[in-house]
């Protein structure tokens, strides 16, 4: 079954992108259809395959001459999250990107990306790695432009510019890895690097790929391109970039090439989570001053990324040392299971702001109020998002952020504990702001006629904002063993990875 | 040696990108960096007095395997080389647009976004 379901993941998303600029290039209704279609089936298909483990040889070719496709309990997690937003943004559009033109364009390259973030994720292969994460990239340059005013066109230049940079930074990386080992394949690198040995052409590699993914999941100090481009693309794209693009292309390439590919040790560990503090302290204080909605938001995907770096990178630090094993996966699992809880309420937050910039006309926090009352439903959702990013019980964000913190405490970290609640406490001071000049107070005069956006806008917003609510449940023992476990399991027994691969081909 | 001239084609892109002020030389710069980085990867494969790694009937595997070049970086070097392309495209296309909406190409002038 497994076989004849992955090459789907990159082939309906490609096949439909370019059947819309085939086929919707005058009416803008086959393409809503197309597109809402081929994300359905695609959710459909991910959850279908969670429990589907191993190995798919592009054209039936051995690795390591061919390519593979690997299935394992981390890549189905990326494309449960993928998917699930790809398909809620997918369907906000329907509404919201009616005022603009060439809708088919919007969806095709929208599509394109999807393809390439799915391919990221079940890849097994360093330079299939490089060709999708540009797939995804360059759709996305186009997409953040999609508008084409001032705004649009000078962040896409920034984005394009130094994504290109980080692209080729990891091509680069690419190279030198397989110079060294002789390989593309990522289990046999994994395995001839197991054998020889981290050199220093290995830990300079290494380096260039940590600059490279960090500049694609925008991690402090890379991050500088990611407040101008987020706010500037639509919203279900600002949605998709903030929600899984970084996490697709950045974070998780970082993490497969470091865990499963070089193997962890205590240096690495200790960038990451170096890295990982950075960017959650300089995120969260860039955030607090903002006031324009969306751009507040996209610096709070910087600072709530660092939690997911840093305790990812906990867990790595605590194996490579020598730690309790258990420690380690309690802070294994707080990371992804923060990294899952922060796609589903930025996207949630990131949708919201735009039915409320639709609805309103206004992105500035100073011009709105009152929303609570003139759209309830939006208000009401985004009050969700919001307490759930700020980590208030019993929404999902206070339990990912609770493990992250018990995990720190537990194994002795007792400063970075700190400094993780006192980061989520200046979260919720900057979302009261939001919650404060937005959804509360009195109506101000302009926004008297504000009314409710139409129901296909609000549908995602309450889907999402009822995931935010009920995602807390996976954190309970018995659901963590079937949603997280896989995944994890995968981040703690890094090294056999390799093995892994060739046992299932 | 020939490495060290790949790492300089680099660092000449990667001066260019970080010291130009205009929006087109800033995406020449990223072609120049792009061009190091193909070099170096197709040079990985070479072998001084390297046969064509193509097999027909009359060839000797013995002494295919031993002298003809790594077929693979060409591969790659190709894909690579179509992906800059595509990139550079949108790139020049993106410093046409900011043309036409500032008027001009200096960076200094087109900032718009800042905090």
């Amino acid at each position: 079954m497994m076989n004849s379901i992955l090459p789907l993941f990159v082939a309906i998303p490609l096949g439909a992108s370019f059947l819309i600029a085939l086929v919707s290039r005058k009416r803008k209704l086959p393409a809503d259809i197309i597109a809402n279609l081929s994300t359905l089936s695609l959710l459909v298909l991910s959850i279908i395959i969670f429990q589907a483990r191993g190995v798919y040889k592009i054209g039936g070719w051995l690795p390591p001459a061919g390519i593979n496709w690997v299935l394992d309990g981390f890549s189905n997690l990326f494309l449960v999250i993928i998917n699930l937003i790809s398909i809620c943004a997918t369907v906000f559009s329907i509404k919201y990107m009616k005022h603009y033109t060439g809708v088919y364009k919007y969806y095709s390259l929208f599509l394109l990306m999807t393809a390439g973030m799915n391919g990221v994720v079940l890849t097994g292969d360093m330079f299939n790695l490089f060709v999708f994460l540009e797939i995804a990239s360059i759709a996305s340059y186009a997409l953040v432009a999609f508008g084409g005013e001032h705004e649009e066109l000078e962040a896409s230049f920034k984005y394009l510019v130094l994504g290109s940079l980080g692209s080729i930074l990891i091509l680069l990386g690419i190279a030198l890895v397989y110079g060294m080992t002789g390989y593309l394949n990522m289990a046999s690198i994994s395995k001839a690097i197991s054998s020889s040995g981290i050199g220093q052409v290995h830990i300079f590699a290494a380096l260039l790929f940590i600059t490279g993914f960090g500049i694609k999941a925008a991690l402090v100090p890379f991050h500088s391109w990611l407040p101008d481009a987020h706010p500037s693309a639509p919203a279900p794209i600002s949605a998709m970039l903030s929600g899984v693009l970084i996490k697709a292309i950045g974070i998780y390439s970082l993490i497969r090439i470091f865990f499963n590919v070089f193997g962890m040790n205590s240096i690495f560990g200790g960038m990451l989570i170096g890295i990982g503090i950075l960017s959650m302290v300089i995120g969260v204080f860039l955030a607090v001053g903002q006031w324009d909605l969306k751009r507040l938001l996209a610096y709070h995907s910087i600072s709530q990324m660092g939690y997911v770096i840093l305790g990812i990178g906990l867990g790595g630090f605590i194996i490579a040392n020598g730690g309790s094993l258990i420690v380690a996966s309690l802070a294994f699992l707080g990371g992804l299971f923060h990294l899952l809880n922060h796609s589903v309420f930025k996207s949630l937050l990131f949708l919201c702001s735009g039915s409320i910039e639709n609805a309103t006309g206004t992105r500035q926090l100073k011009e709105m109020g009152g929303l609570l009352k003139k759209m309830p439903v939006t208000g009401t959702t985004c009050t969700i998002a919001s307490l759930s990013i700020a980590g208030v019980p019993p929404f999902n964000g206070f339990w990912s952020k609770l493990i992250i913190v018990i995990a720190a405490m537990q194994a002795g970290y007792y400063i970075i504990g700190f400094v993780t609640i006192l980061v989520s406490f200046v979260t919720l001071v900057s979302f009261l702001k939001v919650m404060r000049y937005s959804l509360w107070g009195p109506v101000s005069g302009i926004l008297a006629n504000v009314k409710e956006s139409p129901v296909l806008m609000v549908l995602p917003l309450v889907l999402l904002a009822l995931l935010c609510i009920g995602m807390g449940v996976i954190a309970l023992p018995g659901v963590t063993e079937v949603v997280l476990k896989p995944a994890i399991e995968v981040l703690v027994r890094g090294a056999e990875y390799a093995g892994y691969v060739f046992s299932q081909l | 040696m020939v490495f060290a001239l790949c790492f300089v084609l680099f660092l000449t892109g990667l001066y260019c990108i970080l010291t130009k002020k205009n929006t087109v030389k800033i995406i020449i710069g990223l072609s120049i960096m792009e061009a190091g980085v193909n070099l170096f990867l197709v040079l990985l494969g070479y072998k001084n007095d390297g046969v064509v790694p193509i097999i027909d009937r009359s060839t000797d595997i013995v002494h295919f395997l031993a002298y003809s070049v790594d077929p693979l970086p060409q591969a790659l070097v190709l894909t690579s080389i179509v992906i800059g392309l595509g990139t550079i495209a949108l790139g020049i296309a993106l410093c046409m647009r900011l043309y036409v909406k500032y008027g001009t190409f200096d960076i200094a002038e087109i900032r718009r976004l800042k905090g």
